[in-house]
């Protein structure tokens, strides 16, 4: 079994500060992290092997720094990681991302065959969720999105049993492998990092690939230019009016509030006294 | 690829054992406004199974157009069966424009057919307009964490397409007897062709209603403090009859389950009456709450955005306003004889 878990290295978005002037991002005022539902991703693949065997290896793209979340995800318990970094990656939206991280997922695939991709649902600087299932497209292979729990692997008839999370409850899926799954953060607990594992991160040197490493690349596909959408404009949406303050002590403040209440009160179930 | 050869604003109707989505409603109502907007049609599109009694809602909804594709396979959502027949219409038709409601089928949908489309796709968009004289989608959503907006646009290609959070855009009031148009397109597909089965669905509604059918929410942010002081909103909460929900950073800290959380990576609700206690009002959470019909705001700090959007605005602490609230809550339920019950 070989599981190769995307991974993103991201800005902390709770602390991060955008420069009012500009309504560019600060960067520098936060620290950049292993995107925790990529972390639940790397997770999951390692309780996968451990039923299964085999290995695991994690990709990402990014700048060099990135070898820092590729660490840690050997640190959660990886064998290998591979990070594609070049400039003419820069910019790339999430069309643009799915095809150079496909390009790579083909390299590694004629390497070593890959039978399961996971990813996080998606990255916390984006937001977007489409990454995962456009790599799921340029490998033609069945992309099963939000999954809560990876109920078995069968390797006998090379499938998979999954849950996935719908608005209201879920559905159970068996799929063919090699499949990619996106989780969600409450299919698994991130387990402490054992000792060899953490010594092994420490040390760890992922294997760096760039552009020209790849062959049959279609450069008009990558980065800035390969991306169909760009931002237009950002703004702070305009701040409407607000409501009425109410004044005066903590006192006063709560009796006009309870009066406003009462005019609301077919809405309150106010317990009866037990 | 020619830009004009592409006319046309289409949702896509998501439906669930001939269920359509509330989300479906309202993209048929923001959609409307982009279409009058471009002067084109309106086209609401489905797939599945025996579904044709569902294409006269549709039109009442605002469509002029309904596309379906029926056949036994599409029964249930699957990703490939699906985007093979979104992929066959948008082909077809070449609509300029597709929005999709931001569910998980939704987004999932929306991804797959980008990528064989070779298309723009902007994800959980709150704001939608056009750019009538390039005919650009200005599709916006909160950005970077959530305290600011940024408006994506796909010049190049098309359809331009994005997911729509779900209660955000405002659905029409049904016109029965509406007339539209009906187009049926066949499709071939076989189940042995399939590499994945959907072999149960299991509604589980005691989770996730609770947020969503909320009469009264009552949603603590940050500036409770800790995990301790977070238990006062439950015993508020308690008091009045209301549902305890919590902002990202709550979530974040620990302090509440995931499904328990307000705002853009949340959930989204439209309660009656919301209490935003201790939290700022960033815009991520704004965006998940500000169609609240009542919003009363408690926070320490005068200047926090939450104070914009509340219909009103207590400037105080809610560990001193909480618990004479509950105190007066429980006077008046003692006055009452202990018996009253206001539902």
């Amino acid at each position: 079994m070989h599981i190769v878990v995307c991974v993103k290295q991201v800005p902390d978005t709770k602390i991060i500060k955008i420069n009012p002037k500009t309504n560019t991002l600060d960067r520098r005022s936060a620290p950049a992290i292993l995107n925790p539902y990529d972390a639940h991703a790397v997770q999951e693949a390692v309780k996968i092997r451990e039923i299964t065997g085999g290995t695991i290896s994690v990709l990402s793209m990014g700048p060099p720094q990135a070898t820092e979340i590729i660490r840690k995800s050997v640190e959660i318990g990886a064998d290998r990681g591979y990070l594609i970094s070049d400039r003419a990656f820069a910019g790339a939206d999430t069309l643009a991302t799915s095809y150079a991280l496909s390009k790579a997922l083909e390299k590694i695939n004629n390497e070593h065959p890959v039978d399961m991709i996971i990813c996080g649902k998606h990255a916390i600087d984006g937001d977007t969720g489409q990454v995962g299932p456009g790599i799921a497209r340029r490998m033609d292979i069945p992309p099963i999105t939000n999954v809560i729990e990876v109920s078995e692997v069968n390797q006998k008839e090379n499938t998979v049993l999954i849950k996935r999370k719908l608005t209201n409850g879920y559905e159970l899926i068996q799929s063919n492998l090699p499949c990619l799954l996106t989780v969600e953060k409450e299919i698994n607990d991130i387990d402490y990092s054992p000792m060899p594992n953490m010594i092994k991160a420490a040390r760890y040197e992922p294997i760096i690939w760039a552009v020209s490493d790849f062959e049959n690349v279609d450069r008009s596909q990558m980065g800035l230019k390969g991306s169909p959408t760009i931002v237009g404009k950002m703004f702070t949406p305009p701040r409407p009016e607000g409501g009425k303050r109410l004044d005066g002590t903590t006192d006063e403040q709560v009796k006009q509030l309870m009066e406003l209440l009462m005019e609301k009160k077919d809405l309150l179930t106010i317990q009866s006294a037990k | 690829m020619n830009l004009d050869d592409y006319r046309g604003v289409w949702v896509f109707i998501e439906q669930n054992d001939g269920k359509i989505e509330g989300v479906s409603l309202e993209l048929l109502g923001a959609g409307r406004k982009l279409a009058d907007k471009l002067q084109v049609p309106l086209a609401g599109f489905l797939l599945g199974n025996e579904i044709k009694p569902l294409a006269n809602k549709i039109i009442s909804y605002g469509a002029d157009v309904v596309y379906m594709v029926d056949h036994p396979v599409l029964k249930h959502y699957r990703t490939e069966s699906y985007m093979r027949g979104v992929m066959l219409l948008a082909e077809k038709y070449k609509p300029e424009i597709i929005l999709y409601g931001a569910t998980p089928n939704g987004k999932d949908l929306a991804s797959a057919v980008a990528t064989d489309l070779n298309t723009g796709l902007t994800a959980d968009t709150t704001m939608l307009d056009v750019d009538i004289d390039n005919r650009l989608l200005e599709a916006s959503r909160p950005a970077f964490g959530g305290n600011i907006m940024a408006t994506i646009l796909c010049k190049k290609h098309r359809p331009q397409m994005a997911t729509v959070r779900p209660k955000v855009m405002k659905a029409l009031e049904p016109v029965s007897g509406r007339k539209g148009k009906i187009i049926e397109e066949n499709i071939s597909l076989q189940e042995e062709d399939m590499r994945t089965k959907v072999l149960q669905i299991v509604n589980d509604v005691t989770k996730k209603a609770n947020l969503a059918d909320a009469h009264v929410i009552v949603c603590g942010g940050k500036g409770m403090g800790d995990l301790q002081n977070f238990q006062l909103l439950y015993e508020f909460a308690e008091t009045i009859g209301a549902t305890v929900g919590g902002t990202r950073d709550v979530v974040e800290a620990g302090w509440l389950p995931h499904h328990l959380q307000i705002g853009q990576t949340g959930e989204t609700v439209t309660p009656k009456i919301y209490f935003a206690v201790a939290l700022s009002g960033a815009i991520q959470h704004v965006v998940g709450m500000k169609n609240s019909d009542f919003i009363i705001a408690i926070n320490k700090d005068p200047n926090a955005p939450i104070f914009d959007v509340a219909t009103y605005g207590i400037v105080g602490d809610a560990m001193e306003i909480l618990p004479k609230l509950i105190e007066q809550f429980k006077q008046l339920r003692t006055e009452k004889g202990g018996e009253i019950s206001y539902v």
